[in-house]
C-alpha cells in the first residue's frame, strides 16, 4: 500500500483512520486538496467548478464531530468530487454543455444527498464529455481533461474529469456515470478502480439523463476497499426513482475478504479477438493467471452476441437521448440564444448554439430511430437484440460466478487520435454489454504498457452480486503491487 | 336537407382530470386557482435529472372507472413518451400511454329518444399527465411575450376513447352527460367543464346511408361544454354534408371549435400532423396490476347512475322521468335520498326538487347542490310540515324562499313568521261565522242554488286567515254549516 504522510496520497479508508486517530483533521485534508488542485489542475483540467467555501464549511463540521469522538461513519470528512452530470443544489451543474453553462439545480441528486449526510466533503464538479456522450472527455464544451499518466493522452470518458481527479490525487474519490462504459473505461485509462453496479442498485434521481435505461452512477476510487465503502453509502432503493430496486444493501466493506478460492471465472472468448492491443491482452491474461493462482477455476465462455452490442447501444442510447434532451429549449432554464424571431426560431437557435456536434449527431440518430416507419426496424429491433445480449450473460452466469476480460481494447490514446466518431465508438466494445444487460461490472488496475500507461481488468457479475465482484477484485488487488506506482505527475 | 342522405358517425375522446390530492408523477397539490407556478416542483417543471413516480391513487381511480365502464383491465400496462415541442410542456414530451393502455373494450349504455337505449363502445382508457398553460400578453398573433404557468403541468388525466358508435350530435351530448354522471358518481372526477376538469374532442365523419365503410374523419378540439359539443358537431355535420353534396372530398384534419363565432376552423392537416415518436417510458417500469388490487377496486364500486335510476323507480315508486332527472348527478341523487329519509314522502320530495330546487341550481352542478343553503334534511322537514298539516303547500313555497335566503330550518321560519296553519275548529268556526255575516251576496247566491258560491265563500275564509287556515278543515266546516243556513 501507499505509504505517505501527504493526505492527498491516501485512500479514503487510510485518511479516515488518521482522522479517527486525530493525526489530521478534515479541514487540513481539504485544504491540502485545494492546494494540490491549485498546483496541478491547470495541467489536468479535471474540474469545471470548485466549491471551496462549501467544502471548508462541511470539513469544519466534520472536524467538530471527530473532536467529539462521534464521526458519522467511514466517509465523514472525506474530500470527494462529483461528475458535473449530478445535480447539486445551488451549485452550477453544466453537464459539460454550453446549454447548461449557467444552470443551477434547485435540488441535490439522491447520491449527493446521501454522501452529504454521510459527512463527505464536496471539492467540486468534474469535467465530462457533453451530456456524457463520448469516451475521451474531448467532447466537453469547455476544455479537454488530460490523463495524469501522460498529459498528451485522454483520460477516457465520459467521466474523464472524475477518473483524472482520482488518478492525479486531486480528490480522495469521485462519482461518475456509466452509460456505455463511462466509469470503467476512464478508470482503466487513469489506473483507478471504477464500478458500475447493477441497474437499479443506485438511484438515478438527480443524474441528468443521457439514456435512461442505460445510465448508471458509479464510484471511482484509489482501491477496491474505497469502492466498497462508497457503494455502500449510495446504494439502495429511492422513492424518487421507480427503477431503483428494493433489494437489501449488503455490508460490502465487511465482505471484501475471503478470496477467490472456489469461484469459477469465465473468460469470454469474444473479448479477446482482433482489435485487442497485445500489451493489454498480455496484462489481462496475466491477471487471469494470477486469479487462477489464487484458487479460482478458469473456464472459457462465449457471449455470441457481443458483436451486436455496439450496434444496439448506438440505437437505444441516442433514441433515449433524443427524448431526454428535448427539454433543453431555452424556455425554462439554461441557455436562451438571442435574436429569435418567434418561438420555434428561438428554440432552434438555442439548440444550435447550445449543443456540440456529438450531441447533435446523437439527437439526430435517435430521432430517426424513433420516427414513424423506422421505429420497428431500429428501436424495436434493437430492444430485441438487447434481450439476446442479456441472455448471453444469463447463459454464461449459469456456468460461472464472474466474468473476467479487458476493460478497453487499448490503453489511453492521444488527444485528437479518434476524430472519426466510429473509431471513438469502438472504444466501448467491451463495456456496453454490461450496460445493456444492467450487470455489475468494474475495472481494476492490472498492469502498465511499456509506455507506462495503466491497463484495466474488467470483472462482471450477476445482478446484485456486487459483493462477490468486489471480493474478487480485492483479492486480485491485494496480490499485486500495481497500486504502488503513482502517476509521473504526482 | 342534405344531411338526411348521410349517416353521421361520431366518436368522442374525453379527458378527465382525476380527483387526486397530488399530481400524476410528483407530490405537488392539484388544487385549482393558486397563483402562477406556485404548485410546482423540479419533477413537474421537467428539471434535468428528475424522474416520475406513479401516483397510486390515480391508478386506483382509473381502475375504478375502467371497471364501471366494464372495460378489461390489462394485467400489465406501460407508460410511453409522446413527443412534440410546445412551451407549455416542460419536457417537450408528455408521459402518456400508447400501445399498452390501462384498460380496453368497455361500454356505456345511453338513453335514446323514445325510451330505447344503446351501448356505446369504449375502445380504451389510459392515464397521462396534463401540460401547463400559456398566457399571452394580448392575442396569440400580437403578443410581445407569452407567460407559462406550470401549475397544471403533471395533473393526472384519464383519457377515454369511445368507438365511433354515436350517430348524431345529440347522441354525442347524451353520451357525454351519461359519461360525466358515471365519473362523478364514482368520485373520480369533479366533472367541472368550465375549470377544464372534463374536456372533450370529437371525431366526426359522414357516410352515405347504408354504407359500411367509414368516411374521412375530422377531429374537432376545444369542446368545453355539453352545449358546445352539440353545437360544434351540428356545425361540422352540416359543413361536411354541404361539401359532400358539392362533390368535394373531406380532408382529414384537426379543426378547432370557435364557440364565440360558432364555427370550426382548420388547425392542422394530416400532412402536418405530428410524428409523436412514441416509445416506452424508460424511467418507469411496466405497471403490473395485482388481481387483488383490481378486486378491491371492484368491491368499492358504488351504485352507478343507471342502476340507481332503476332503483328509484322500483323502491320509491317514482315515474321514470323523475328518476332520470334525480340521478343526473350523484350529488342530486344523494340529496333526494337524504330528503326522503327525513320526510318519507318520495313523490312530494321529488316534486319539490324538480319544481323548486332545480329552478335555482343546475341538476349537474355538484358544487351548487352540495353547498345549497336548503339542506336535504330541511327540504324533508318542509315536506313533513305540509304532510302533517302544519302549513299549506302555498305557504310552504314562501317558506322555501326563506330557506334559500337564510339557510334556516323550515320549522324556525314558520315559528318566527307565525305561519302555522290554523287547524283549531273553534277558531275557524268563528272566522266562518264572521265571513258569512259580512258577505250576504255569496250566501244569497248559495241559497238560490248556485253551488259555485261555496267556492267563493271558501276563498273568503282563507283570505280572512291570511292563508294560514287548514284548507281541508275549512272545507269540511263550510260543508257542514251551509246546509243548515
Amino acid at each position: 500500500m501507499v505509504a505517505t504522510v501527504e493526505p492527498t496520497g491516501l485512500t479514503m479508508h487510510e485518511l479516515t483512520a488518521r482522522y479517527r486517530r486525530g493525526e489530521i483533521a478534515p479541514t487540513e485534508a481539504t485544504e491540502a486538496y485545494f492546494a494540490r488542485i491549485a498546483e496541478r489542475d491547470p495541467q489536468v483540467a479535471a474540474y469545471l467548478t470548485l466549491t471551496r467555501e462549501q467544502a471548508l464549511a462541511a470539513a469544519r463540521a466534520a472536524d467538530a464531530r471527530y473532536r467529539a469522538g462521534a464521526p458519522r461513519g467511514p466517509l465523514d470528512g472525506v474530500p470527494i468530487a462529483y461528475k458535473d452530470v449530478l445535480c447539486t443544489e445551488g451549485i452550477v451543474t453544466t453537464c459539460g454543455s454550453k446549454i447548461l453553462e449557467r444552470f443551477v439545480p434547485p435540488y441535490d441528486a439522491t447520491v449527493v444527498a446521501r454522501l452529504g449526510a454521510a459527512g463527505a466533503v464536496m471539492l467540486g464538479k468534474t469535467n465530462m464529455d457533453e451530456f456524457a456522450m463520448g469516451s475521451s472527455t474531448e467532447h466537453s464544451a469547455f476544455r479537454p481533461t488530460r490523463n495524469p499518466w501522460d498529459l498528451e493522452r485522454v483520460p477516457g470518458g465520459s467521466s474523464g474529469g472524475s477518473a483524472a481527479a482520482v488518478g492525479a490525487e486531486l480528490a480522495a474519490a469521485a462519482l461518475g456515470t456509466d452509460t456505455g462504459g463511462s466509469v470503467r473505461q476512464p478508470a482503466a485509462f487513469c489506473g483507478v478502480v471504477g464500478l458500475k453496479p447493477t441497474y437499479g442498485r443506485i438511484s438515478r434521481y438527480g443524474l441528468i439523463a443521457f439514456a435512461s435505461s442505460l445510465d448508471h452512477i458509479g464510484p471511482l476510487t484509489r482501491d477496491v476497499r474505497d469502492c466498497a465503502l462508497l457503494l455502500h453509502a449510495i446504494a439502495g432503493v429511492d422513492p424518487h426513482d421507480s427503477t431503483s430496486v428494493d433489494e437489501p444493501v449488503p455490508d460490502y466493506p465487511a465482505m471484501l475478504e475471503g478470496g477467490v478460492r472456489g469461484l469459477t471465472l469465465g473468460v469470454p472468448r469474444e473479448y479477446f479477438g482482433s482489435g485487442l492491443d497485445p500489451e493489454v491482452e498480455a496484462a489481462v491474461r496475466a491477471a487471469i493467471a494470477r486469479l487462477a493462482d489464487l484458487g479460482a477455476a478458469i473456464e472459457e465462455v462465449s457471449l455470441p452476441n457481443t458483436d451486436y452490442g455496439l450496434a444496439v447501444y448506438y440505437i437505444v442510447a441516442p433514441a433515449e437521448a433524443s427524448s431526454n434532451l428535448a427539454r433543453y429549449d431555452g424556455v425554462k432554464y439554461g441557455l436562451r440564444a438571442p435574436g429569435g424571431k418567434d418561438l420555434i426560431d428561438m428554440e432552434s437557435r438555442t439548440r444550435a448554439a447550445g449543443f456540440g456536434a456529438e450531441v447533435k449527431r446523437r439527437i439526430m440518430l435517435g430521432t430517426y430511430a424513433l420516427s414513424a416507419g423506422y421505429y420497428d426496424a431500429y428501436y424495436g429491433r434493437a430492444q430485441k437484440v438487447r434481450t439476446l445480449v442479456r441472455r448471453d450473460f444469463e447463459a454464461a452466469f449459469a456456468r460461472v460466478d464472474l466474468l473476467v476480460a479487458p476493460t478497453t481494447p487499448t490503453a489511453a490514446f492521444k488527444h485528437g487520435d479518434k476524430a472519426d466518431p466510429l473509431a471513438m465508438y469502438l472504444n466501448d466494445v467491451f463495456t456496453v454489454g454490461g450496460d445493456l444487460a444492467g450487470l455489475p461490472a468494474m475495472s481494476v488496475r492490472c498492469g502498465f504498457t511499456a509506455a507506462g500507461l495503466p491497463i484495466g481488468l474488467q470483472l462482471m457479475a450477476r445482478p446484485f452480486d456486487e459483493a462477490r465482484l468486489l471480493r474478487a477484485a480485492h483479492a486480485y488487488e491485494q496480490s499485486t503491487d500495481w497500486l504502488a506506482r503513482r502517476p509521473t505527475l504526482a | 336537407m342534405s344531411t338526411t342522405t348521410y349517416e353521421t358517425v361520431i366518436g368522442l375522446e374525453v379527458h378527465a382530470q382525476l380527483a387526486t390530492v397530488s399530481k400524476m408523477f410528483c407530490g405537488c397539490p392539484t388544487t385549482f386557482g393558486a397563483g402562477p407556478n406556485t404548485q410546482t416542483c423540479p419533477v413537474c417543471l421537467g428539471m434535468p435529472g428528475t424522474l416520475p413516480v406513479i401516483n397510486r391513487r390515480a391508478i386506483e381511480l382509473a381502475v375504478r372507472t375502467a371497471l364501471a365502464f366494464e372495460c378489461r383491465v390489462n394485467p400489465s400496462c406501460r407508460f410511453a413518451r409522446k413527443h412534440y415541442y410546445y412551451p407549455d410542456m416542460p419536457k417537450n414530451f408528455q408521459i402518456s400511454q400508447y400501445e399498452e393502455p390501462l384498460a380496453e373494450d368497455g361500454g356505456l349504455e345511453i338513453d335514446l329518444p323514445g325510451g330505447a337505449s344503446r351501448r356505446i363502445g369504449i375502445q380504451r382508457l389510459h392515464l397521462e399527465e396534463d401540460v401547463g398553460k400559456l398566457v399571452h400578453e394580448g392575442t396569440l398573433e400580437t403578443a410581445h411575450a407569452s407567460l407559462v404557468d406550470y401549475n397544471r403541468s403533471g395533473m393526472p388525466l384519464m383519457e377515454t376513447v369511445s368507438r365511433p358508435d354515436l350517430r348524431s350530435p345529440e347522441e354525442a351530448a347524451t353520451y357525454l352527460r351519461a359519461f360525466r354522471a358515471v365519473l362523478v358518481h364514482l368520485g373520480v372526477c369533479d366533472g367541472n367543464m368550465e375549470e377544464g376538469s372534463l374536456r372533450c374532442d370529437a371525431n366526426v365523419s359522414l357516410r352515405p346511408r347504408g354504407a359500411r365503410e367509414l368516411g374521412t374523419k375530422v377531429e374537432i378540439k376545444n369542446l368545453n361544454s355539453f352545449r358546445n359539443v352539440q353545437r360544434a358537431l351540428e356545425f361540422e355535420v352540416e359543413r361536411q354534408a354541404r361539401a359532400l353534396d358539392a362533390g368535394e372530398r373531406i380532408v382529414q384534419e384537426t379543426r378547432l371549435w370557435d364557440a364565440d363565432r360558432g364555427y370550426t376552423r382548420p388547425m392542422r392537416s394530416k400532412e402536418s400532423a405530428h410524428d409523436y415518436r412514441y416509445f416506452p417510458e424508460p424511467d418507469l417500469v411496466p405497471l403490473v396490476l395485482d388481481p387483488a388490487f383490481v378486486a378491491e377496486r371492484r368491491a368499492e364500486l358504488p351504485e352507478l347512475p343507471r342502476a340507481r335510476r332503476e332503483r328509484f323507480v322500483d323502491a320509491y315508486r317514482l315515474p321514470a322521468y323523475d328518476a332520470a332527472i334525480l340521478t343526473q348527478s350523484k350529488a342530486l341523487a344523494d340529496y333526494y335520498e337524504a330528503a326522503v329519509r327525513e320526510s318519507g314522502n318520495t313523490k312530494a320530495v321529488s316534486n319539490w326538487i324538480m319544481s323548486e330546487l332545480l329552478r335555482e341550481i343546475g341538476s349537474d352542478d355538484e358544487r351548487a347542490i352540495t353547498t345549497c343553503p336548503v339542506t336535504p334534511a330541511h327540504l324533508g322537514q318542509l315536506v313533513k310540515l305540509i304532510d302533517d298539516g302544519t302549513i299549506s303547500g302555498k305557504i310552504a313555497k314562501g317558506v322555501f324562499e326563506g330557506m334559500l335566503r337564510s339557510g334556516d330550518a323550515p320549522g324556525a321560519i314558520v315559528a318566527r313568521e307565525g305561519l302555522t296553519q290554523v287547524a283549531d275548529t273553534g277558531a275557524l268556526e268563528r272566522v266562518i261565522d264572521e265571513v258569512l255575516a259580512g258577505n250576504p251576496k255569496p250566501l244569497d247566491d248559495w241559497k238560490k242554488g248556485k253551488t259555485a258560491a261555496a267556492q267563493a265563500l271558501f276563498g273568503l275564509v282563507m283570505k280572512a286567515t291570511a292563508g294560514k287556515a287548514n284548507p281541508a278543515i275549512v272545507k269540511r266546516l263550510l260543508e257542514a254549516k251551509l246546509p243548515k243556513i
